[in-house]
């Protein structure tokens, strides 16, 4: 294996570099920068002592990829990427929002809109980051789709993904209540009652979904604990287990490489 | 075959165990684990359950009847509706009232039985497509919903776009010399009373039977 080319040093003043070691003296570093320079390498030892996780780490990311391999094999992460930043947004407007439906949900955005320094940036990264993480969402779908990625063995990986898909879909509904302006009320009443048009179960539904017969005075604070307690646990925990089997089976080759003819290249590729 | 091999009697005392009873068929290892998976569903089901119920409650819970007052009866001719606003849900503000449109009874146009709670005709302004606020067009004499173009004829009934079903309906009664709004009820495309149901649900036909009303908004 051929050395990486040496990295230069770095301009230290004379005072700060270490003296060359005396010839014949032991090779022992006791002086505290010595302890310094080996403390992050001595913590994550540490820790990788007692947890292994060191193993998991390289599984995780150190994996053969299929030739043919592009820029479609990043939608999976870009989407994964706009979830956490779903997320993270979505923590910090949670500390202003009140999910109360006699006028303090809708102040609480305004609030939050109109006098929070960042507040609108904020809001508007997560509102409009909504439509960007679905659309990315259907994207890593038609990629997956088209490249045949939903094959076996990677089926229940496909099944994994249309749950996510469908709880995106869930997160879009119940945060688009939140604003609580003309507009999220009259959607929640529509997309409710759309539920409701199911035979039999339908009508159960949409009172589960309201918390009872008419849009009341829990319904607000229903959607908000979906949307911010429940759906993003569950995509969390779901993320985790589709990072998982993708760790485990790998990624598949582009639908056009054709398969190595040529027996020794076939065994050296394996 | 037992994977016990030669000790495939069921009493533990023949197969050698040591301690074992006469009797006794459960091993005790398998006992103790028989015990800890159900002490383990008796824990997760000591939360669960009561989690549940209280999360779905709210669909078997009765809606309480209610009668609202929205004027003397002389406010409301028999040939043209007057919007009044009742509340549905108390305690929401805004979010809680509803319009409904009301006009005395007209038995030139009114041909369903009269009785003590039709003698005003209260129209539920709750579409029946998907929920959305119609409004009477007086020029029109119409009930047209600005959602997915939903029109209604003067008594409700739908005579163009998506619904289901007519406009619902409210009972009335006159107390004192004023008009009251009581509860919901729905009609067929005959302007027969059904009980309530959401919008988006037909009731002619299977549809009474495919979309039940529930407790919850029983009357």
């Amino acid at each position: 294996m051929a050395r990486a080319p040496k990295l230069p040093a770095p301009p230290v003043p004379s005072a700060l570099k270490a003296p060359p070691p005396r010839p014949g003296s032991p090779d022992i570093k006791t002086r505290p920068i010595d302890h310094a320079r080996e403390g992050g390498s001595s913590v994550v030892g540490w820790v990788d002592e007692r947890t292994s996780l060191s193993g998991a780490a390289r599984w995780t990311m150190f994996r053969k990829v299929p030739r043919g391999t592009n820029w479609f094999y990043t939608l999976g992460s870009a989407t994964m990427f706009a979830f956490l930043s779903q997320a993270v947004t979505g923590v910090f407007l949670a500390m202003f929002y009140k999910p109360d439906p006699s006028g303090g949900a809708y102040e609480s955005i305004r609030h939050v809109t109109n006098e929070v320094f960042l507040g609108q940036f904020v809001r508007g990264m997560h509102k409009w980051g909504s439509s960007v993480m679905v659309i990315l969402v259907f994207l890593h779908m038609g990629r997956t789709f088209f490249f045949g990625a939903y094959k076996y063995p990677r089926e229940l990986n496909w099944v994994i993904g249309v749950v996510l898909l469908i709880l995106t879909m869930v997160m879009s509904f119940t945060g688009y209540l939140l604003p609580f302006d003309q507009r999220a009320y009259w959607a929640t009443i529509v997309g409710v009652n759309i539920n409701g048009t199911g035979p039999l179960i339908g009508p159960y539904l949409s009172d589960f979904l309201r918390g009872g017969p008419e849009f009341g005075a829990t319904t607000l604070s229903r959607f908000y604990a979906i949307h911010m307690l429940l759906v993003p646990g569950l995509i969390a925990a779901l993320i985790g287990a589709h990072l998982y089997l993708v760790a485990k089976l790998g990624t598949t080759a582009p639908p056009w490489l054709k398969a190595e003819k040529n027996p020794d290249l076939r065994k050296a590729d394996a | 075959m037992s994977k016990h091999g030669q000790h495939s009697s069921p009493y533990t005392e023949d197969r050698n165990i040591p301690g074992a009873f006469e009797g006794e068929t459960v091993t005790r290892r398998r006992f103790m684990t028989g015990t800890t998976h159900a002490a383990g569903v008796v824990a997760a089901a000591s939360f669960a359950l009561p989690a549940l119920g209280f999360a779905i409650g709210p669909i078997f819970k009765e809606a309480p009847h209610t009668w609202e007052g929205v004027g003397p009866t002389d406010m409301f001719p028999d040939n043209d509706y007057v919007p009044t606003v009742i509340t549905l849900t108390p305690g929401i503000g805004e979010a809680g009232k509803t319009t409904v449109y009301v006009r005395k009874r007209n038995p030139l146009l009114d041909t369903d039985p009269p009785d003590r709670t039709n003698q005003f005709i209260a129209i539920s302004s709750r579409c029946a497509h998907l929920g959305c606020p119609v409004r009477w067009v007086d020029a029109a004499e119409r009930f047209i919903c600005p959602c997915h173009g939903g029109v209604y004829d003067l008594l409700g009934r739908r005579v163009g776009g998506p619904p289901v079903r007519p406009l619902d309906r409210f009972y009335t009664r006159v107390v004192g010399g004023e008009v009251q709004i009581g509860p919901r009820y729905s009609v067929n495309s005959e302007l027969e009373r059904f009980n309530p149901r959401d919008p988006g649900e037909p009731i002619d036909g299977i549809g009474q039977f495919a979309y039940p009303s529930r407790p919850s908004i029983q009357k």
